[in-house]
Order: structure tokens, then C-alpha cells, then sequence
């Protein structure tokens, strides 16, 4: 099943197949929680979705899953045409550098890395490219309208100016798909949506699929479509 | 790895503490095993300058200067050996010296030694009634020119130059004739005086492997004879001096150790969510820990060279003789070398929490 839908995700250039994948845990007194239940969905290359849902509805273990944190108990995950169901850590770990780029609620920017450090920390983790990912890392800075800023350690940049280095950290390594986990919830309204504004625009120019784990129904319109999620389990 | 270099750079402050304290230690450390190097050779310079393949004394002395008499058909014996090329005499007489100037009660402990080889860094035996003394006897008041007055019987011995490093049990040595030696014997500890060509042990020079071995098997066992380094492990005082400094060092590595791992485990916990978003990005476990065993070993080095530059400070500015310091450059080496050694195994009581640091961890509060 797994070979056959890494094989479509190459042919259909899908960024995300989860088909059938369950997250089970189990207690020390033996019961279990089901976090993620028989989730099945599909993005398009470059599509973005809003994954919306309660607290502890499965949206963190979804993302987890889909950007290779976490193993499923069970099922096919697909990102990128890479299929990850059958992966150990190790592999896991290379697929992250490679093929996913986070964008954490608490942004989590290296405190002693200015701006442009903490893009090339993503190259100094996984190929090591060196000269390329410099020019990749003041390009993204430059779109992001940060170029003035590289040279800024996170205290010294404000909370907008934060959120936009934790989105050019997410592009360094020209992932197949971005997970943002609550991107806006730190910031007022207006803020929130010149970061959502910019997220949508930053990933259609690039034609990169991205998961926005949101409860803010206010920002689902930035998003081409919304996905609903309730104890673990996905509803359109 | 470039990371925790960064780190390093830009947070000196964060690294201050432990820096701070690990130097602290490090002089403590290179302070004991100076003391420890200095206490010893104050104890044995006087055998370890001796230019010899083998020192020998009788079966009967267990090593002792005091116990062991070598006549001269015994001697004879010695320089027959094949192999053997020259034989010295040595003796010993430990007394009490008046040095002028000082009060009647203020008496100098000093070692008088009767030689024929002259030891390293000593000159030919000088002629009789004169003698070179080991320079911490300086402190006591000694001159160039002066004539102290050696035991109750106030022999008079006239010093002629200074030399260094040839203290034996404690106190400066003096180096003089075999005749100034027995003169100060027999006037001084009558019932220990020795007969012309009587020595207490023989310094003995040849091209011979195991040379005390041969000595003692042609003189059939009347002879014990060790090497240069055997007689000195042998000397009263010796072995325990090692021993009781080389648990307090052992314990002082221990608390380093201690040191280093509660800082850095606490560093570690400090971090957790910052190494659980680095490995979401990517970051191996071994990469995170190598840079953390990296900022270990760079506070470590600090620190030792730190405490080492003290250190050697410490000894040029201490009087000679006052304090039995010796730092040597080996020693400080050894003490950087052993902190080392704690610094990485105390941060490896970290890993097992930079393992589990779960990269989940940097996603959500629990959604």
C-alpha cells in the first residue's frame, strides 16, 4: 500500500499523503489513547491548508506525524514522494532536514544566532552547503524584507520581525511542505494577518505545500481550504 | 558543534560560573601535585642527582644510609664486577648546623653527604674542612664564605658555593669530602663512626642490563643494590608521600568531575527546548552532545591555562626553601590532562538527557 502511494505521490507531485494512519498510546495500566484515528488526507504540491480544532484533538500529533517527529502506529505517510511510514530515526532525521520545514508557535529562534545564523543553522544541521546556502539565506532575508535586520540577534527584533526569520528558516532547505503550528497566536490582529498575507505569499510564489494548525477561524481564509479535526479524527 | 563555539562567544557570561570554579580547582590540583613533586624531590634530590647504574648497600641496611656499612674488600668486590667502569663512595651524617648570625636554638637541619662521584649539577669533591650547599639552606641564613658548625661538637665547615635540587629527607644537603664526612661522623655520633674507606653505600657507574642484579649476585647476596629510581621509591617516607597526595589529587579530579556534570546537566535542562527545536530541524543527538563535551572541554582548557599561569607565578614569587613547591611543566600538563579526562565524562552524564530530548516537544503546548 505504502509503495503504491509513494508511486502516486511521484507521479501526482502530491507534497502530503497520510492514507489510513493511526497513533495509538499506551498507558502504563495498559488502557490506550488514540490521538490520531484512521486520518486520511491529501495536499496538493502547492496547497495550503488550515487544520483546525480543539485543544487535544490530534492537530500537534497530525503535524508530528506528517513532518516526521513521530512514527503513526500504523498507516502510510507520503511527503514529498518520500515514503516515511517504515523510516528509524535516522532517517527520519535526514528527512527533516531535507524535505519539511517547522514554524513553531513559540517561533524558538536560537537566542545567540542573529537573524541570518539562525536561517543557516538549517544548512550547518543537514548538507552543509556553505557559500549557496549564504545566498540562499540573505535572498530569503531579503524577500522577507529583513535585509537590514541580518546582522540582529532575536531580542533585538520585534515579535512580526521574529515570525518572518522562522519562515525563512522553514524555506532554507526548499522543503516540500511547511507546518506552521499557531503562527498567529502570539501576535494581535492586524499582525497576525500581515503574517498570514505573507505566509500565503511566500508559499504560492514558491509552489510549497503548508499545514496551518490554527483554532483561529478569523485566519482560515488565507488558507485554500479548511480541514477539521476532533479526537483524532479528520473531517472535511 | 559551530553552534556551541558560537554560543560560547556570545555568552561568556552563562560560562562564567563554572569557569570560575574549575580554575579554582586547577590550581588546587596543580598546587597539590607541585607540593607532592616538591615534598618528594626535597626527600630524594639528593640520590635522584646521583650519576650512577646502581646504588648499592649492604643486605643488612633495607635501604637505609644509617644501617648499611661497605668495607673496602667488599667495595673491591663491586669495582671487580664486569662491566662495572667507576665506583664512588657515599655517606651521610644528618645534623644540626649553627650558622652565625642565627640564635643558639636556631639550629639548620642539614644532611651532610661525603661523596667521590660528583653528582649532577654538583662539582668534584671540594678539599677537606669546605663544602657546596643546596641553596634552600639559604633561607636559613647560609653565605658563600660562611662557616657553619655541624652537631654538638661544632665540627667547622666552610661553604664554598651554592647548588640546587639535592635535598635529602627534608633538609639542604651538603656536599663535601669522604674525609670532612668522617671527621663530622666520629666527632658528632661516635657510635656510628666509620674506619678509612668505610662508606654507607657505593655509587656505581657500568654498561651492564641490570646492573644491581649482577652486583648482587658477585658479591653473593652481602649487597643490595638498586637503581637510581628504585632508591628513591625507597627511601622512608617515599611511598606514603605519593599515596596520601595522590588520593587528595584523586578526590579533587572527582569533585571537578561532580562540578562539570552539575553544570552541565543543569545547562542541558536549561536548553531542552531549545535542542528539542533543533532536531526537529534536523539536529543528530551525537551533534548536540559533541557540542556540549566541546563547551566542556573549552572551559576546561581555559581554566587550566588559567590556573597554570597562577601557578607557575606562585612559585617564582615563593622563597626557596619556605614552601616545598616544585611546579613543573609535566605536572601542569598531567593536571590539565586529568580535568580534561573529568570534563568530558562529566558531561557525559548528560547525554542520557540530551537523548530524550523529544523534538515533539518543540511543536504545540499539547493541541
Amino acid at each position: 500500500m505504502s509503495t503504491t502511494h509513494a508511486a502516486n505521490s511521484t507521479v501526482t507531485g502530491n507534497a502530503l499523503e497520510l492514507a489510513d494512519v493511526r497513533k495509538v498510546y499506551t498507558l502504563g495500566d495498559g488502557s490506550e489513547i488514540v490521538a490520531l484515528d484512521d486520518a486520511t488526507l491529501t495536499l496538493a504540491s502547492d496547497e495550503i491548508i488550515a487544520l483546525v480544532g480543539p485543544s487535544g484533538s490530534g492537530k500537534t500529533t497530525l503535524c508530528s506525524i506528517a513532518g516526521g517527529i513521530l512514527s503513526a502506529t500504523s498507516g502510510s505517510i507520503v511527503v514529498g514522494g518520500e515514503d516515511i511510514s517504515g523510516h528509524n530515526a535516522r532517517q527520519l532525521t535526514t528527512f527533516r532536514q531535507e524535505k519539511v520545514g517547522f514554524v513553531f508557535q513559540s517561533v524558538n529562534l536560537v537566542p545567540f544566532l542573529t537573524a541570518r545564523e539562525n536561517l543557516l543553522v538549517v544548512d550547518e544541521l543537514g548538507r552543509r552547503t556553505g557559500a549557496p546556502a549564504r545566498e540562499r539565506a540573505d535572498q530569503l532575508l531579503d524577500e522577507l524584507g529583513l535585509a537590514d535586520r541580518a546582522k540582529n540577534l532575536p531580542a533585538q527584533l520585534s515579535g512580526g520581525q521574529r515570525q518572518r526569520v522562522a519562515i525563512g528558516r522553514a524555506l532554507m532547505n526548499d522543503p516540500a511542505l511547511v507546518l506552521f503550528d499557531e503562527p498567529t497566536s502570539a501576535l494581535d490582529t492586524k499582525l497576525g494577518e500581515q503574517v498570514m498575507e505573507l505566509i500565503r505569499q511566500e508559499m504560492k510564489t514558491r509552489g510549497t505545500a503548508a499545514i496551518v494548525v490554527t483554532h483561529d477561524e478569523r485566519i482560515t481564509h488565507y488558507c485554500d481550504r479548511s480541514v477539521h479535526i476532533v479526537d483524532g479524527a479528520l473531517r472535511d | 558543534m559551530k553552534l556551541a563555539l558560537t554560543e560560547l562567544r556570545r555568552r561568556p557570561s552563562r560560562f562564567a560560573t563554572a569557569t570560575v570554579i574549575l580554575t579554582l580547582i586547577a590550581i588546587l590540583l596543580m598546587f597539590l601535585g607541585g607540593l607532592l613533586d616538591g615534598l618528594i624531590n626535597s626527600s630524594v634530590g639528593a640520590l635522584r642527582v646521583q650519576q650512577a647504574d646502581a646504588i648499592v648497600y649492604d643486605s643488612t641496611a633495607q635501604a637505609s644510609f644509617v644501617r648499611s656499612r661497605i668495607d673496602p674488600e667488599l667495595r673491591a668486590t663491586v669495582e671487580a664486577v664486569p662491566g662495572v667502569t667507576e665506583v664512588g663512595g657515599l655517606g651521610l651524617v644528618q645534623v644540626g648546623a649553627r650558622v652565625p648570625g642565627n640564635g643558639p636554638r636556631e639550629l639548620a637541619g642539614v644532611a651532610l653527604f661525603g661523596y667521590e662521584i660528583a653528582p649532577s649539577g654538583v662539582p668534584d669533591p671540594p678539599p677537606d674542612g669546605q663544602a657546596y650547599a643546596d641553596d634552600v639552606l639559604k633561607t636559613d641564613g647560609v653565605e658563600v664564605g660562611m662557616t657553619i658548625e655541624l652537631g654538638p661538637a661544632r665540627t667547622p665547615v666552610e661553604i664554598i658555593g651554592f647548588v640546587s635540587d639535592t635535598s635529602y629527607s627534608g633538609q639542604g644537603a651538603l656536599w663535601a669530602s669522604p674525609t670532612t664526612w668522617r671527621d663530622t661522623l666520629a666527632a658528632n655520633r661516635p657510635g656510628a663512626q666509620v674506619a678509612d674507606g668505610v662508606f654507607q653505600a657505593l655509587v656505581v657507574q657500568g654498561d651492564v642490563d641490570d646492573l644491581p642484579a649482577v652486583i648482587d649476585a658477585a658479591t653473593d647476596g652481602r649487597t643490595e643494590s638498586f637503581t637510581v629510581q628504585e632508591a628513591v621509591d625507597a627511601i622512608p617516607g617515599v611511598e606514603q608521600q605519593r599515596s596520601t597526595f595522590g588520593q587528595i589529587i584523586g578526590v579533587t579530579v572527582a569533585i571537578a568531575l561532580v562540578v562539570i556534570a552539575l553544570f552541565f546537566a543543569l545547562l542541558t535542562v536549561e536548553r531542552t527546548a531549545l535542542y528539542g527545536v533543533l532536531k526537529a530541524l534536523g539536529a543528530r543527538s551525537s551533534s548536540i552532545f559533541a557540542g556540549l563535551v566541546l563547551q566542556a572541554v573549552v572551559v576546561t582548557l581555559i581554566a587550566a591555562v588559567v590556573a597554570g599561569t597562577l601557578v607557575v607565578v606562585l612559585d617564582r614569587v615563593i622563597p626557596a626553601g619556605s614552601v616545598p613547591l616544585d611546579v613543573s611543566v609535566s605536572r601542569i600538563i598531567s593536571s590539565a590532562a586529568l580535568l580534561l579526562v573529568a570534563a568530558v565524562v562529566g558531561c557525559s552524564f548528560s547525554l542520557r538527557r540530551v537523548l530524550r530530548v523529544d523534538p515533539a516537544s518543540a511543536i504545540g503546548s499539547g493541541t
